[in-house]
């Protein structure tokens, strides 16, 4: 998943939200709603094929082609559930993100903290290193981090296998390692965009730099904080590659989308209870984007809100 | 990375009100915002800027991964010209990354600008097609491969079906890489026209009138007024797709762990370390080649965002 801060726009002078781009001339109009329709159609497809089939025996669709209409079941469902244990990666899945998340977010808000209350001469060249690392292809780290994490030793107690690779705690640590780039970017902008002055008065009431941080900014960054935790909820939750390798032998430690993966060859016969294995893992994103959509879309161009 | 404060200096100074930020800390607080800095700046290095420092080093090595770092042979650029002339999979992984890389380009990334110029607009329905067309962004690209496998698949996909044909979209390399890429735009598309949108709201309305009042015909609104306002919106996007074509990987992964014409670099480098031969040397060779271009471009976004934060 890439994840890159777009850059602020210059800001609207006046605000005229109903008129957006001005209306457009009728015949025009026209053309253009029929053609976004039929492309929109044609983007919902996929979607809606897969939710169609998920819900087909496959004996009808054996028997009719996929190109009938029927068969209708919740077999798959039943069947995907119970014999793939697929309960088991969504928890894993869970273990994962939900540590992920939070200390990505508390990461990079105590860098953001400092490179918005003190202008240092340092502070470019760090946001340059956390910014550019968001960017390495993960691929090229792979090698060093995987080698790091075969010699780590961890207790069993942390880790079945004795080291880092094949654990959680290193899968943890790399996917913050990679989103803290793009948050600390988004965060710091946010905080600019605070009134100085509360600090300035902070500091006569003799509150700390601690304090600063813990009571004040973050209180007034939570809805930067709400729509940062959807984004990265989604995409670490969709992390692919590093859960891969890095917890390669283990098949059953695998959060849902690679375990999804894993499971085709020898569960995933045939493509109907493919479709439901793959609904049930699109659901939670897909819930995420349609309670959050604002604070997803927000997280997106939040680097854009700059003070 | 150091973290020295300038301000540094006698101990204990009382802070005084209404000085604005550079001010000396007490030795408390100036702990704190070293520690803050700290810890997740150990994050970044220890496992981004350490492991691409060691790629470099290793890729001057012969080690198959067995036993300690001693049993590293030095070969000095061994590795780099055995990719460039007797590995066979290196000039199509290159040539399907520029393939991918262009792609990108003229299709989805194109669609997606003309999308959210067009819905940009004062248009009934407006919500709704951004919803259709930014839903695929929130799948993994490993999922967008198994949920396009129901149109791809032989014996069972819906393309053969409806037209009586026989290909193995997935599995011809003839037609594969195009069959991943198509499945990649349907995700891609969505994140351009977001970008772009978030961009467009930046659009003065009242240049937009002016234009209109003085004649110009919604072409030259377009491109006098809109286009370049999106300008650094472009540059933006010119890096999301070069480093996204780049370290594209999990759907070739999945569809055949990048090979028989499904060949990437990203791919290439992980099949040297998880595959049957842990080359760790050759692979990191190949990494390093990936950071070296992707370096380039990551410069020109730095300096680009930079640009905008000085501003």
């Amino acid at each position: 998943m890439s994840t890159t801060a777009t850059v602020p726009p210059p800001p609207r002078t006046t605000k005229a939200s109903h008129a957006e781009g001005g209306a457009m001339s009728k015949p025009r109009g026209m053309v253009a709603t029929v053609i976004m329709a039929a492309l929109a159609l044609l983007w919902l497809f996929p979607l809606i094929w897969a939710v169609l089939n998920s819900f087909r025996s496959y004996s009808y669709t054996q028997q009719n082609g996929y190109l009938s209409f029927g068969g209708w079941t919740f077999d798959n469902y039943r069947n995907v559930w119970e014999n793939a244990g697929l309960g088991k990666f969504f928890v894993n899945s869970l273990i994962i993100t939900v540590p992920a998340v939070f200390l990505t977010l508390f990461l990079s808000s105590l860098v953001a903290f400092v490179l918005a209350r003190f202008s240092y001469r340092f502070n470019l060249t760090l946001l340059a290193i956390f910014l550019a690392a968001n960017l390495m292809p993960p691929q090229a780290l792979l090698i060093p981090v995987y080698r790091m994490f075969r010699e780590i030793p961890l207790p069993l107690v942390m880790s079945e296998t004795g080291t880092v690779l094949g654990s959680y705690w290193g899968l943890i640590a790399i996917n913050v390692a990679f989103q803290l780039g793009f948050c600390t970017f988004v965060l710091s902008n946010y905080m600019k965009s605070l009134p100085f002055e509360i600090y300035e008065q902070a500091q006569i009431d003799g509150a700390g730099v601690w304090r600063q941080y813990w009571q004040l900014t973050m209180p007034l960054i939570r809805p930067a904080l709400a729509a940062l935790a959807t984004l990265e909820v989604t995409w670490i939750y969709n992390e692919f590659f590093w859960a891969t390798v890095l917890l390669g032998g283990q098949g059953d430690k695998f959060p849902i989308t690679s375990a999804l993966n894993n499971l085709r060859g020898q569960f995933f016969v045939d493509y109907n209870l493919l479709s439901a294995g793959s609904v049930l893992v699109a659901l939670p994103v897909l819930i995420v984007f349609f309670v959050l959509q604002k604070q997803f879309v927000a997280g997106l161009t939040l680097g854009s809100t700059k003070g | 990375m150091t973290t020295t404060t300038p301000a540094a200096g006698r101990s204990a100074d009382r802070p005084v009100a209404g000085k604005p930020a550079k001010r000396r800390l007490a030795p408390r607080d100036r702990a704190v915002v070293i520690a803050m800095i700290a810890v997740p700046t150990f994050f970044v290095v220890a496992l981004v800027w350490l492991p691409a420092i060691l790629s470099m080093v290793l890729s001057f090595g012969a080690w198959n991964g067995i036993g300690d770092l001693d049993q590293i042979t030095w070969v000095g650029t061994k590795n780099y010209s055995d990719i460039v002339d007797i590995y066979p999979p290196f000039w199509p992984a290159i040539r399907h990354n520029l393939i991918w890389l262009v792609f990108l380009f003229l299709g989805p990334t194109l669609l997606g600008m003309l999308l959210a110029v067009v819905l940009d607009r004062n248009m009934r329905g407006s919500r709704f097609y951004q919803t259709a067309f930014y839903m695929p962004v929130v799948l993994s690209l490993a999922l967008v491969g198994f949920i396009w496998q129901l149109f791809y698949s032989r014996d069972q996909g819906l393309i053969n079906q409806v037209f009586g044909s026989e290909v193995d979209w997935y599995g011809d390399s003839s037609v594969n890489l195009w069959a991943v890429l198509v499945a990649t735009a349907w995700r891609h598309t969505g994140y351009i026209m977001l970008i772009y949108l978030a961009g467009l709201k930046g659009v003065d309305t009242t240049l937009r009138e002016a234009a209109a009042m003085d004649g110009a015909t919604e072409r030259q609104t377009f491109f006098r007024v809109i286009f370049p306002v999106m300008r650094p919106i472009n540059m933006i996007v010119l890096v999301i797709v070069v480093i996204e074509s780049l370290r594209a990987f999990d759907l070739v992964w999945v569809v055949n762990r990048g090979t028989n014409g499904l060949e990437l670099i990203g791919a290439l480098v992980a099949q040297n370390v998880v595959g049957e031969a842990s080359r760790y040397g050759f692979g990191s060779a190949l990494a390093v080649i990936m950071m070296l271009i992707s370096t380039i471009f990551i410069t020109i976004y730095l300096r680009s965002v930079f640009k905008e934060e000085r501003r």
